[in-house]
Order: C-alpha cells, then sequence, then structure tokens
C-alpha cells in the first residue's frame, strides 16, 4: 500500500464531495420523473392498492406491537418519575405528549425503515439485478411511473396513518398500566390529557412531522435501490444504506422539526 | 428516408465512454431490415452495451443511433418510450417479472399499450405461447420454469406488440443442446415469419453463425469486420481468425498484461 | 381471490388510521366537534410575566375561556402586553374584571385566571383589562421578605 501524500488526500476528499453532489442531483430528478413526469400512475389505482399492502398493511403488526410497549414502558417510566412529585395524575399527559410529539412520528419512522423501507430497496433491487427494469423500458413503460411511484406514494400515505396508529395504542397502553395496574385514576388520566394537549399544536404537528419523515424514508429506499449495484452484493450494501441513512435523516430532521415547532417554549 | 429504409438500425459514429474508459470509438453498424444479424465478440467486448445503445436504454456519448428512421438520442423521454414499442428485447436472464405468471407475463405489454378486451388479449397471449410452444405452461408462475423454458416465454412477451426489430442478448448461454436447437430455431423461425429484423448479440459461433444473414465481429471498441458468415471464415485478418476458429494465443493473448515473468519471480525481494 | 382480501386489508388499514385520527383529536386532545370558533381579543398590561408563555390557558372561575395568542413588550411602559383571545360566548365581562397569572400547583405552568368585576360596561373586541396582578417571583418575595417589607405588600 503506497503512502498517499496530502494532495492525494485532498483529492480524495474532493472526490467524496462531488460523488454526494451528483448522487443528490440524481435522485433529485428520479424523485421529479417519478412523481411529475408524464402520466399518473402507470396501471393506477390497483398498483397504488398493491403497495399499501405491502407497505403499510404488512407493517401493521410490528407498529401495533411496538406503540403498546412503548405506551406501556412510558406509563411505567413516568409513574415512578411523577410521583415522587406527588402528581402521579399527569402521567397521562406526559404518555400523550411524549408519544404524539416525539416517539410516534420518529419511532415509527425508524420502524419503517426497517421494515418497509428495506424491503422496498431490496424488491427494487432485485429488479433491477434480474433486469426486470430494464424489459419494461424496452417494452415501452417507465419503470419510473410503473415501479416507483406507486411505491412512494404508499410510502407518503401509510407513514403518517402508522404514526398515528402508533401513538393511540401507545396512548392506550399507558393508559392500561397506569389506570388499571398502577391505579391512577382514570379521569384524570384522560381529564389531564384532554387539558394539556393540543390538537392544533400537538397532534397537527406530530402528523406534519410523520409527513416528512414519509417523505423522506421513501425516498431513500426507493432510490437506493433504483440506484444500486445490480449484483447480490450492490443489493445488500444498498439496503444497509438505506436503513442507516433513513434512521439518520429522521432523527436530524426531527432535531430541526422540533426546533421549528416547539423551539419557542 | 429511402436509404434509410433497407436498414432498421443504423449506428453512425457512434461513441461510448463509461467514466473514462472508452468502450466504444466511432462504430458504424448497419442492421438490414428483415434480416437475422449476428453480433459477436469476445467476452467482455461491449456487445450488451451495444444491445443497450440501440434501445438507447444507454445514451452514446458521440453519434447517431437511426432506428426506424429516427434518430434516437433527438427524442424527448416520453417519445423514445413510444419508439421502444416496436422493439422487443430478449434480455439474457429472461427478465420475467416475477409477481406475475406466465400468462400475465406475456399479456404485460397488451395491457399497457392497448385498450383491447379480454377475450381478445387471451387469443393473442394463446397465439404467442404456441408460437414457443409453451401453451400448457399458462398458469406457471416465473419460478416454476426452467431456464430456457423462461426464455421462450420471454421471447412471446417480446413478441407480443409484434415489434419491427427484435433483439436478443446472449439467447444461448447457458442452454442445453435441446433447449438450444429449439431457441436456435424459433430465432430463424420468427424472422421468417414475421417479417421483422433480428439482431442476436452472442459468442456462440456455431449457433449464430447457423441462423445469421449478415454478422458483425467487434472487440477493441471497434467493428472488426462485417460479412456473411461464410466472408468471415475465410477471412484473412488474424483477430477475426482467432475469434472464428477459437484459436487460444494469438492477437488477443492469453496472457494479461504484466511485467516480466522472471523479473517477478526472481528480481524483488 | 388474493386480490380481494388484499383490498379488505387496505381497507381496513385506511379506517385504522382515520379512526386513529379521530380518537386522536377527540379522545385525547378533547376537541369537540361543536367548539365555537368564534373569538374576540384583550389585551391586558403586566409589570411581569415571568414565566407565562404563548398558548397558555386563560380561566374563568376554573374553566378555560380562551387562550394568550402574543406576549410582546410595550415600548412606552415597559411593561409586557398579552393578547388574549376568549370565546365570543363569554362577552360579558365587566370593564374593572382582573386578570391575574396564576400558577398550577407548585411546579405546574403559569396560566391567566380572570376574575369578575362589578361595573356594567362590558369589555369589547380589542378592549383592555386595566387591573392586573402580575406573577409572584419567587426571588423576589424572598428578597421583601429579608428586607421585612413583606406584610405590606404580599398577598
Amino acid at each position: 500500500m503506497p503512502k498517499k501524500s496530502i494532495i492525494d488526500r485532498v483529492g480524495l476528499f474532493g472526490r467524496a464531495g462531488i460523488d454526494m453532489v451528483s448522487v443528490l442531483g440524481r435522485s433529485t430528478i428520479f424523485l421529479f420523473h417519478a412523481l411529475l413526469g408524464r402520466g399518473g400512475i402507470g396501471g393506477g389505482f390497483g398498483l397504488l392498492l398493491k403497495q399499501l399492502h405491502s407497505v403499510g398493511v404488512m407493517s401493521l403488526v410490528i407498529i401495533v406491537v411496538s406503540g403498546v410497549f412503548i405506551g406501556m414502558v412510558l406509563a411505567l417510566q413516568g409513574f415512578s418519575i411523577l410521583s415522587s412529585y406527588g402528581s402521579e395524575q399527569a402521567v397521562g399527559q406526559m404518555v400523550a405528549l411524549t408519544l404524539l410529539r416525539e416517539l410516534g412520528p420518529v419511532v415509527t419512522a425508524l420502524l419503517f425503515a426497517g421494515r418497509a423501507g428495506s424491503a422496498l430497496t431490496a424488491e427494487i433491487g432485485n429488479m433491477k439485478s434480474t433486469e426486470q427494469l430494464s424489459s419494461l423500458e424496452m417494452i415501452g413503460v417507465d419503470p419510473l411511473k410503473y415501479i416507483i411511484a406507486p411505491r412512494l406514494w404508499a410510502g407518503f400515505i401509510s407513514l403518517p396513518l402508522l404514526a398515528m396508529i402508533f401513538s393511540v395504542v401507545g396512548i392506550w397502553g399507558g393508559s392500561w398500566v397506569a389506570v388499571d395496574w398502577l391505579g391512577v385514576y382514570d379521569g384524570s388520566y384522560w381529564a389531564n390529557m384532554q387539558n394539556s394537549v393540543t390538537f392544533s399544536g400537538d397532534v397537527i404537528n406530530g402528523i406534519i412531522k410523520s409527513i416528512v419523515f414519509a417523505f423522506v424514508v421513501t425516498w431513500i429506499a426507493v432510490f437506493q435501490g433504483y440506484d444500486c449495484e445490480p449484483t447480490s452484493e450492490g443489493i445488500s450494501r444498498a439496503t444497509t444504506k438505506t436503513v442507516v441513512y433513513a434512521s439518520l435523516a429522521v432523527l436530524g430532521l426531527d432535531f430541526i422539526l422540533t426546533a421549528l415547532m416547539f423551539g419557542d417554549f | 428516408m429511402s436509404a434509410d429504409n433497407a436498414y432498421a438500425v443504423e449506428l453512425k459514429g457512434v461513441s461510448f465512454k463509461r467514466g473514462t474508459r472508452s468502450i466504444f470509438n466511432n462504430v458504424d453498424i448497419r442492421i438490414p431490415r428483415g434480416k437475422v444479424t449476428g453480433i459477436m465478440g469476445p467476452s467482455g467486448c461491449g456487445k450488451t452495451t451495444l444491445l443497450r445503445l440501440m434501445g438507447m436504454q444507454l445514451r452514446p456519448s458521440n453519434g447517431e443511433v437511426w432506428v426506424n428512421g429516427q434518430n434516437l438520442p433527438t427524442l424527448s423521454r416520453s417519445d423514445l418510450f413510444d419508439a421502444r414499442k416496436h422493439m422487443g428485447v430478449l434480455f439474457q436472464s429472461g427478465a420475467l417479472f416475477t409477481d406475475l405468471d406466465v400468462f400475465e407475463n406475456v399479456a404485460f405489454p397488451l395491457r399497457v399499450h392497448t385498450q383491447l378486451p379480454e377475450e381478445m388479449i387471451r387469443d393473442i397471449v394463446l397465439l404467442k405461447l404456441q408460437a414457443v410452444g409453451l401453451r400448457g405452461a399458462i398458469n406457471l408462475m416465473p419460478d416454476e420454469l426452467s431456464g430456457g423454458m423462461k426464455r421462450r416465454v420471454a421471447l412471446a412477451r417480446a413478441i407480443a406488440m409484434d415489434p419491427q426489430i427484435l433483439m436478443y442478448d446472449e439467447p444461448f448461454v447457458g442452454q442445453d443442446p435441446i433447449a438450444m436447437g429449439v431457441l436456435v430455431r424459433l430465432i430463424r423461425l420468427l424472422n421468417d415469419a414475421l417479417g421483422i429484423t433480428s439482431i442476436v448479440v452472442s459468442h456462440d459461433l456455431a449457433e449464430t453463425a447457423s441462423i445469421s444473414d449478415y454478422l458483425y465481429v467487434v472487440g477493441d471498441g471497434q467493428v472488426l469486420g462485417q460479412g456473411t458468415p461464410e466472408e468471415l471464415m475465410n477471412a484473412d485478418n488474424p483477430r477475426i481468425r482467432q475469434f472464428m476458429n477459437g484459436d487460444p494465443d494469438g492477437p488477443v493473448p492469453f496472457h494479461f498484461p504484466a511485467s516480466d515473468y522472471r523479473t517477478d519471480l526472481l528480481g524483488k525481494r | 381471490m388474493q386480490n380481494r382480501t388484499m383490498e379488505i386489508g387496505v381497507g381496513l388499514f385506511l379506517l385504522a388510521g382515520i379512526l386513529a385520527l379521530l380518537l386522536l383529536a377527540l379522545r385525547v386532545s378533547g376537541l369537540s366537534p361543536t367548539a365555537s370558533t368564534d373569538t374576540y381579543k384583550l389585551y391586558a398590561y403586566f409589570d411581569n410575566i415571568a414565566g407565562l408563555t404563548v398558548r397558555a390557558k386563560v380561566t374563568m372561575a376554573g374553566v378555560t375561556i380562551g387562550k394568550v395568542t402574543a406576549i410582546d413588550l410595550d415600548r412606552d411602559n415597559f411593561t409586557a402586553r398579552v393578547t388574549l383571545q376568549l370565546e365570543k360566548k363569554v362577552d360579558n365581562l365587566p370593564t374593572d374584571s382582573t386578570a391575574s397569572i396564576l400558577t398550577a400547583g407548585l411546579l405546574g405552568e403559569k396560566y391567566i385566571g380572570i376574575s369578575v368585576g362589578g361595573e356594567d360596561a362590558v369589555l369589547k373586541d380589542g378592549g383592555t383589562i386595566h387591573d392586573t396582578q402580575s406573577s409572584l417571583v419567587l426571588e423576589d418575595l424572598i428578597g421583601k421578605f429579608l428586607m421585612n417589607t413583606v406584610s405590606k405588600e404580599a398577598k
């Protein structure tokens, strides 16, 4: 291994920068063609339905189960902290606000990246390596319309719905622990929650977050699949990239969005 | 237009670069209409790339690609997709859609490009499958088929829209002798029966030469030779000779370029 | 057949999503569908709002009747001007009503409580509550206590 000079290293750094910009550019053009190009979703509603099924419905179990457990843990932890201040009736408020503002959108997006995102990447990568995408092109069907667009839309629609379902089952799981197990008065669990949670502030902001996450996660997943090297090694690398990039993007964006939405407190 | 009409596909001065590496340099190829044209060359010389250039799945860095009187690189994205409706490609792997059964695979181009009623689609699909001898496999999924059958189903799909140009990417690779014989017969038969232009990209010398009316030999990013199979067999160009005879050493060396063997073994410590 | 179960699955999924949104709206955030959105504005000037935030609630006799929509500094008097948004149905506040900044519990958040005065005239949209009581600042209290003047001022 020859030793690299400083200039070489600077050159490497520069090439990495150029590569990054070119990937950003390609992925933007890709998104533009898929969503805005001629014609709607090729094949129409049936394709979207199929993708909603594989992206949304198939993710439902992991979302519901995680939601219940996270809500229960939040209630347990919240109860033990709040009871030392004698305000354990605030546990409902704490569970609801935590879920709606943060954990609902963020954890759902992370789970979605792991479950649906990686599956999307692998599926599209596999289509690419078996020349199915090329063959669509030569049949005269734009794969961006036929394969990519329905998957993008399915992701955009599914993730916000999943996030809301996650929050609801989490709050329900929290109430189960707090009310039925730890003996917090039923009325104060819900009343405290209703007093402090605002629809326009907390619920809508949570939904906006999950819409942003849906956009980013699905985009990354689909683009990584479309752009991967068409070998089994390339597909597995792209799948890993999807999960890593999507998770980092979600966490980073969450900070920015939180600062914008709740920063004035 | 009239001059173009004798040729279905014309590459004029096409160059193609991948990164900084030049794959093709100023290549001219003319594919006569209604004939079977073979494009041969050693592995890794860019035969598949050539096919992709003809379908504009890759954009040449220089030159013109005329297909049916249209210069493809100048077309818009949507016009290009329309132009491709007149081309059929048989990919190396078959590239069947794995989530659709045989019937739906063959029906796919008809469904997306035509508004035909269901019975008519069924009739056409049966017709095409009968032509490749797989009408009985109509309800099987792609992963239930052998490699040769996959390729035949893909062939049925490629001719579903009655294309004017049919391209075959390495149709004989990895086939047992029977499947190979079937494919060779099919390619010739389809070409003559449907009056289409066939382009066969392959390195299987005997099979390709046996069905081709005209042959191109490519290598080193250039066209090394062209002519009817007999003409090429008797060519003097040593590179063509080596390829046609299958000699292990010759202008295409057996050894990958390396430094001197002796110094490599003894010189360095 | 397989298509049909898929359709039903997607249908149920979409329904579950909408149901979740409804639950979040009605059960969790206590949004009542009949809530009137008609509101009107009042202003109140405080010497010190320490800790009061935008979106804090405004209550009367313990019932929430509005919220704080803006807090800014009045340049001329060096006091804090708080904008209150009250529900239209509470349009009979006497002009001498008192607004005070209160705390929910020892560590709870700040909110504004309004207690009724005795005048016949009522506050109109854009009116000002003149009688205000600023929030208690703990440091001030301790300071006053140390100075032994606490008996005069503190409530």
